[in-house]
């Protein structure tokens, strides 16, 4: 069978469990599977996911779950998998996921494939395609060491909407072993670092600027180019790192996510944490000089070429209309 | 306090695929290497922690004899000394070998924190560093953007989604992941690296029986989702088609 281990914080259900149902539908072939719900209090998230046409919900349920931590969410997940013996365990591969998964895998020694885009084939033979090198290569890989074999999705990758839905899953309960002493971080309420000033979710049009930019003092001809697009700035992570753009302008995994009309991707490589970010918007222009950049497997336009030739050349030419 | 960084030498940034003949890994031969960059973020952390809290910093690295390179700029850069895992099949290993390859050269050195990065640029598994806190039996927290060490305990600030942090307390010993931009970085000094020289570097072999978790069938230029269309021509052409497009085609402007 296949495990698929859903993701909720308070009570709410994390959006990227559905892409993991939907991964397991695909790599099932006749598998069942049954979906784990791990917190404190797990009622209303085990009653939504029950919509899902799957075999059914494993719920595990433990004072010491209440806030995620790596600790109790491995002794957790040791607990459901030692009493379900799936073939494989699916997650989506999101932030909480990059923090217990690997400590689950190392614990039970058994393979962990990660960020996962594409899978090829059903049950035991299949492969999982993954990016590599920062997306510049896609690698068919296989798990090696025995089962269950655990895979995370990469979020965006399968579609939430494409889950078979329908089912009337039963629930079962399932006796987690946590010893509290065993539990080694104690976690703080998550916060936000200020109230956002900027919310690019509702913008437009974005023009975002990469490390082709090269330095500070370039980010104006961004800022010219945005606003004769009449759109917002805002940057791929390692510009908000060297401090040339405020944090709440970064697109991707750490940053927002955002769908607009149009999103030129200036000097941007296209590194899967931002394409993550971006790849929804409806029509994606990348400006880039190297052909072979990630950037262009989104891209609706591209041209490949010198960005400080191209974008005075694109703001002429919006100036002269 | 004694802090280890693990680091890893990748690809630079710049590098263009090329495949093997079998097309299950990179030809090694066309590439140059560099620092993976998150990892650079974490020595500079663990030179920063030393700065105010005393001890010392050893780079520790899993590579063939080539990642040498980036263990002389780590002990550059302020480092004191290094260990290296060396062994040719360790270029293109995955997490599981390359942590229990550095948990069996690290282990006997008790070090109170243990610094990675939060994935490497090549395979990018992000399992390495917790893996290897698995492996020493020091609890872990990942994607860290800032760290806290009062005495025995540790404090440190997690990047969530979206935008969303939150603060996690743990004893030490300790590993955790570093998040690039945690700090701003330094580089070597002339100084530096006439000192690095000098400093040792600890050879270790690889274990046996080290078992691999995953296999590479085959490795490929990725397949496009979208049909892009590229225009080309002089720049001012080339904006004026785009521009074009985008407004009768995309109605995107």
């Amino acid at each position: 069978m296949i495990l698929v281990i859903a993701e909720q914080r308070d009570g709410k259900l994390n959006r990227a469990t559905w892409e993991a149902i939907a991964a397991a539908q695909q790599l099932a072939g006749g598998m069942p599977i049954s979906i784990a719900v791990l917190g404190a209090a797990t009622g209303a998230v085990a009653q939504e996911l029950a919509s899902a046409a799957v075999a059914g919900i494993v719920v595990a349920e433990h004072a010491a779950l209440a806030a995620y931590t790596p600790d109790a969410y491995v002794a957790a997940c040791s607990s459901v998998i030692e009493s379900t013996n799936p073939t494989f365990v699916l997650l989506a591969h999101t932030y909480q996921t990059r923090d217990f998964a690997p400590l689950l895998a190392a614990r039970l020694r058994k393979p962990l494939i990660t960020d996962v885009t594409g899978i090829n084939g059903t049950g035991a033979d299949a492969t999982f395609t993954r990016p590599m090198f920062q997306g510049k290569l896609a690698a068919q890989v296989k798990p090696q060491g025995g089962s269950p074999a655990l895979v995370t999705v990469q979020i965006g990758a399968f579609r939430a909407d494409a889950v078979q839905k329908g089912g009337s899953a039963g629930t079962k309960n399932v006796d987690v072993h946590i010893d509290a002493a065993s539990i080694r971080q104690q976690a703080e309420t998550p916060f936000r670092e200020a109230k956002q000033a900027v919310d690019l979710g509702q913008a437009e049009r974005i023009v975002a600027v990469g490390r082709g930019i090269k330095s500070q003092e370039n980010i104006p001809l961004a800022e010219k180019l945005a606003r004769a697009m009449d759109a917002e700035v805002a940057a791929s992570r390692p510009i908000c790192d060297n401090g040339w753009l405020p944090m709440e302008r970064q697109i991707g995994s750490s940053g927002q996510t955002v769908a607009p009309k149009l999103y030129v991707a200036l000097g941007i490589s296209g590194a899967i944490q931002h394409l993550v970010g971006m790849k929804g918007s409806r029509t994606i222009v990348a400006i880039n000089k190297d052909a072979e950049a990630p950037i262009f497997e989104v891209a609706d336009y591209g041209i490949v070429g010198d960005l400080f030739e191209i974008a005075p050349a694109i703001i002429a030419e919006l100036e002269k209309s | 306090m004694k802090i280890a960084v693990c680091i890893k030498q990748v690809p630079t940034r710049e590098w263009q695929p090329r495949l093997n003949d079998q097309k299950t890994w990179i030809r090694e031969a066309d590439v140059s290497y560099e620092m993976n960059e998150p990892d650079a973020y974490a020595l500079e952390e663990a030179l920063r922690l030393r700065e105010k809290h005393g001890g010392e910093v050893v780079v520790c690295s899993a590579g063939p004899a080539r990642a040498q390179t980036v263990i002389r700029e780590a002990l550059a850069r302020g480092a004191d000394r290094a260990i290296h895992v060396e062994h040719d099949s360790l270029g293109a290993a995955d997490a599981f070998v390359i942590a229990d390859a550095l948990a069996a050269a690290m282990k006997d050195e008790q070090f109170d924190l243990v610094l990675t990065g939060l994935q490497s640029d090549d395979q990018g598994h992000g399992q390495t560093g917790v893996i290897l806190a698995e492996r020493l039996g020091v609890p872990s927290s990942t994607i860290i953007m800032e760290v806290q060490v009062e005495g025995t305990s540790l404090r440190v600030k997690r990047e969530l989604e979206g935008g969303w942090f939150q603060w996690i307390a743990m004893p030490l010993p300790a590993l955790l992941t570093i998040q690039s931009g945690i700090n701003q970085l330094r580089y070597a000094t002339l100084k530096g690296i006439m000192a690095a020289k000098k400093k040792e570097i600890r050879k270790a072999s690889l274990p046996d029986g080290v078992q691999p978790s995953q296999q590479i069938v085959s490795l490929a230029v990725p397949t496009r989702s979208k049909q892009t269309q590229m225009i080309s021509g002089a720049p001012a052409d080339a904006a004026r088609e785009l521009v074009k497009r985008l407004r009768e085609e995309a109605r995107a402007l």
